[in-house]
């Protein structure tokens, strides 16, 4: 790191304060020890429906797979009660299909952009790309920060970017993907978070990962970005929402992930305007729990669509 | 959860977000019920006898006066079982027992195989670890995730780390041999009863001494339980023997006059007049007494992770810990800062039902102590402390106090002198480092202290000039069987647990 690099982070530090790993993770793990039963798993588990981003980000998506995930999130089962997911989340290039499908739904479509998931790519490029995707009726478009411009401390390249694709998006909901694993401290995870609020809008979004490194979402980031998100709220009163995202498969990880914003932001933070989980297995597992809860019997996966898994 | 909350959330989760949120005046988070959570009570069978025994010479034995008390269960203040009261004479009895045991079975033991008895005192002890977190938890009002997660694992621990030691006493003092001391004497406090159970007997028996052991008066159920546990155990008749009662007979323990050694946990009050008693004897003594532990958090620390060790430091066990972090001297530029976050890192801890497993604090162990707890924090308030409370609505039935924190203390206030053993905080500020220091030490006491700070160097310094027998840095309220406890000052003498802990209970030859 080069000397100015190294002040910067000094700088920054300073001004936002410094995270202690082990006693995050000490906290974290009492997330884990609570106890959620009976009508308060059930409401945990419906909240966690209406907070996905069902997402497909592969090289072989096409318009049909696009149009089942569109119908899988209006309406993710049959014969219980369950709410729609919060949106879609797909590449550009699918928008348009997504869009289609959801016409008249609460659900919303969501693009990665920005060269997702590298952001490797000039910047005129990765605006274009946002543009785009805004232009076909994206109503959240997920970025990625400049991992390369952070390191090395150009923090205000890191927001000028950011701020870029605040304009580009136009009336968006914007989601800042600060790739966790890729920071590697909970130190720069939260400088990250709080260089992204700085530029964002109320409500728009500090994401953890895109899902394609090999550590995505986990308690412990989870509960770094919600303490800046808190921090920043008490500072200035702007309200940022949060989305873990990849790495959460489980219907138990996600109620643990709530917990943690219960009883970190409080109850306004409980809904998917401020609060999204970036998943696609998730959901199945949820329903699957939803219908234990109904039912008191576990179901096969095979009862619930597009699951991944068979026998 | 009210179905109207539901529908609430539904309608909003369905919105779209606007752009522009109206600004709040305050910029308060709620922490309400949206998501209530169920009861999660634990209901396993803790299998608890209508009344208790003495436990002498290995067997359960009614005492000779025939008298009982009662021993309740402060969350809910019904009774839960009659514990025998032991007389002096029962006292008397239980000393001749482990005085026979000692000079015919245990003193003469190899350690390998007085090893294999306190490993298989460890090992049941996790297998019956269920039952007697909640016995623990029932009697002492403790919350159920504390006694399953800390007091039952731990007291194994105990067991385990010194079963280890039994056969390897040669090495403990190198160059010197050790043997052991005979009979001692134990008193414990109610704030772990079996934790601290474990303390006392484990390295007492290591090292091949004999034990007459009182629990407190409020929670003698888990060591009466443990005598099951030392029969299943097999461990020979009179090794150790356990006497309930309250002041007299800890007295009657403490003044026996075959105690080669007495050990003793509880008040300062009580310690000085076990000291006093014992003055002119030849009798070892170790004492565990009081504290009123500093908390220092400098400006550079992790803030949030401080609060959370502040918020464990004073409320974990209701705040009934003598280590307990009951001062918190915060450094002038964060303490508004800390104040705010320790103040909603309160509003979410669940007060209530200690057998409910999301649970954080429990039930205060007796009217009395309420009563203690009470006084002083109404001194705190006449004498113009800054009271703040947890906005948590307490059971009706029970002993309960609400976490509470007081801001603008000063180090005359009685809160900030004396130990209030209760969920009960004073916040102290500082500028310098020396400060800190001094402030942290101006006490009687010295049993613990925490230090906050990114700054290693700092940490290395604050842990000499602090004079505190515990110095724990970016954390709090750490223990492992391996690591000396004990105090400065007035808070005792002695060291419990490790290499330290085991030679105080023995002759160094």
């Amino acid at each position: 790191m080069s000397t100015s690099a190294h002040a910067a982070f000094r700088r920054l530090f300073h001004e936002i304060g410094t995270v202690d790993a082990v006693g995050v993770e000490e906290r974290v793990a009492k997330f884990a020890t609570r106890s959620i039963k009976k009508k308060s798993k059930l409401f945990g588990l419906k909240l966690a429906v209406t907070m996905v981003d069902l997402t497909t980000l592969e090289g072989k998506d096409t318009p049909g797979k696009v149009a089942s995930l569109c119908q899988k999130a209006i309406a993710p089962h049959e014969g219980i009660d369950v709410p729609s997911t919060a949106a879609v989340c797909v590449y550009p290039a699918m928008v348009k299909h997504a869009k289609k499908h959801v016409a008249g739904t609460s659900v919303r479509v969501a693009s990665v952009a920005t060269a997702f998931p590298s952001g490797q790519a000039p910047l005129k490029t990765r605006l274009a790309e946002v543009r785009s995707a805004v232009a076909d009726g994206a109503d959240e478009i997920d970025m990625v920060i400049n991992r390369g411009a952070f390191l090395s401390g150009e923090f205000s390249l890191v927001q000028d970017e950011i701020r870029q694709v605040v304009e580009a998006c136009g009336s968006s909901t914007l989601k800042v993907i600060l790739e966790t694993s890729e920071l590697e401290t909970y130190d720069n995870i939260r400088a990250a978070s709080f260089l992204a609020m700085q530029v964002l809008r109320p409500n728009d979004f500090i994401k953890t990962s895109t899902g394609k490194t090999s550590a995505n979402a986990t308690l412990g980031n989870n509960q770094v970005m919600l303490e800046a998100i808190r921090d920043f709220y008490f500072e200035t009163g702007i309200p940022i929402a949060m989305k873990p995202a990849g790495g959460i498969r489980t219907a138990k990880q996600a109620l643990q992930f709530l917990i943690a914003v219960k009883e970190t932001l409080g109850d306004e933070w409980l809904n998917n305007q401020r609060y999204r989980f970036g998943a696609s297995t998730l959901l199945n597992d949820l329903l699957r729990q939803i219908e234990k809860e109904r039912s008191g019997n576990y179901q096969a996966p095979y009862y619930f669509s597009e699951a991944a898994e068979s026998y | 959860m009210a179905a109207k909350t539901h529908k609430r959330q539904n309608s909003r989760a369905t919105a779209r977000p606007s752009v522009a949120q109206p600004r709040k005046s305050s910029r308060e988070l709620i922490f309400g019920d949206l998501w209530e959570f169920d009861p999660a009570p634990e209901t396993a069978d803790p299998k608890l006898k209508p009344r208790y025994d003495l436990f002498i010479n290995g067997e359960f034995t009614a005492p000779k006066s025939g008298k009982y008390f009662p021993t309740i269960n402060p969350a809910t203040e019904q009774k839960i079982a009659d514990i025998a009261l032991a007389s002096p004479a029962d006292v008397d009895t239980a000393y001749q027992a482990a005085q026979r045991a000692f000079d015919s079975v245990w003193g003469k033991m190899p350690g390998r195989e007085r090893g294999k008895y306190i490993y298989r005192i460890a090992r049941l002890l996790q297998d019956h670890a269920r039952e007697f977190a909640i016995a623990e938890t029932m009697n002492g009002g403790k919350p159920i995730k504390e006694s399953r997660d800390f007091d039952v694992p731990m007291a194994a621990a105990h067991f385990f780390y010194h079963a280890g030691w039994a056969d390897k006493l040669e090495y403990v003092a190198p160059g010197r041999s050790v043997k052991p001391l005979g009979v001692v004497g134990q008193v414990i406090p109610w704030n772990f009863p079996l934790l601290m159970m474990a303390w006392k007997i484990a390295p007492a028996l290591a090292m091949g001494n004999c034990v007459v052991i009182k629990p407190a008066e409020t929670t003698s159920i888990t060591a009466l339980k443990f005598g099951e546990i030392l029969q299943e155990a097999g461990l020979p008749p009179g090794v150790v023997n356990i006497v309930s009662g309250a002041g007299e007979t800890g007295a009657a323990v403490m003044n026996h006059p075959l105690a080669a050694k007495v050990a003793f946990t509880g008040s300062t009050e009580v310690g000085k007049i076990i000291m006093r008693s014992l003055a002119g004897t030849d009798k070892k003594m170790t004492m565990e007494l009081g504290g009123k532990a500093a908390n220092i958090v400098f400006d550079d620390a992790p803030l949030d992770q401080a609060v959370e060790g502040i918020v464990n430091g004073i409320f974990f066990n209701q705040g009934h810990v003598c280590c307990a972090g009951s001062r918190l001297l915060v450094q002038e530029g964060v303490a508004e800062a800390v104040l705010a976050k320790l103040k909603n890192r309160i509003k979410v801890l669940r007060v209530g039902d200690p057998l409910d497993k999301n649970t954080d604090v429990g039930a205060i162990n007796s009217k009395e102590q309420l009563g203690k707890i009470r006084e002083l924090v109404d001194s705190g308030v006449k004498e113009g402390a800054e009271l703040y409370q947890s906005p948590c609505r307490l059971p009706a039935k029970g002993f309960f106090f609400k976490p509470s924190v007081f801001s603008n203390v000063t180090m005359s206030h009685r809160i900030a002198r004396e130990e209030i053993f209760g969920p009960v905080l004073s916040v102290l500020t500082f500028r310098t480092v020396d400060e800190a220091i001094e402030k942290a030490n101006n006490t009687p006491y010295g049993l613990s202290a925490g230090v906050w700070t990114d700054k290693g160097s700092r940490i290395l310094k604050m842990s000499v000039e602090l004079k505190a027998g515990v110095v724990w840095a970016n954390t709090y309220n750490k223990f492992d069987p391996t690591s000396p406890f004990g105090g400065y000052k007035e808070s005792g003498f002695g060291r419990e647990g490790g290499r330290q802990g085991l030679l105080d209970y023995g002759k160094l030859i």
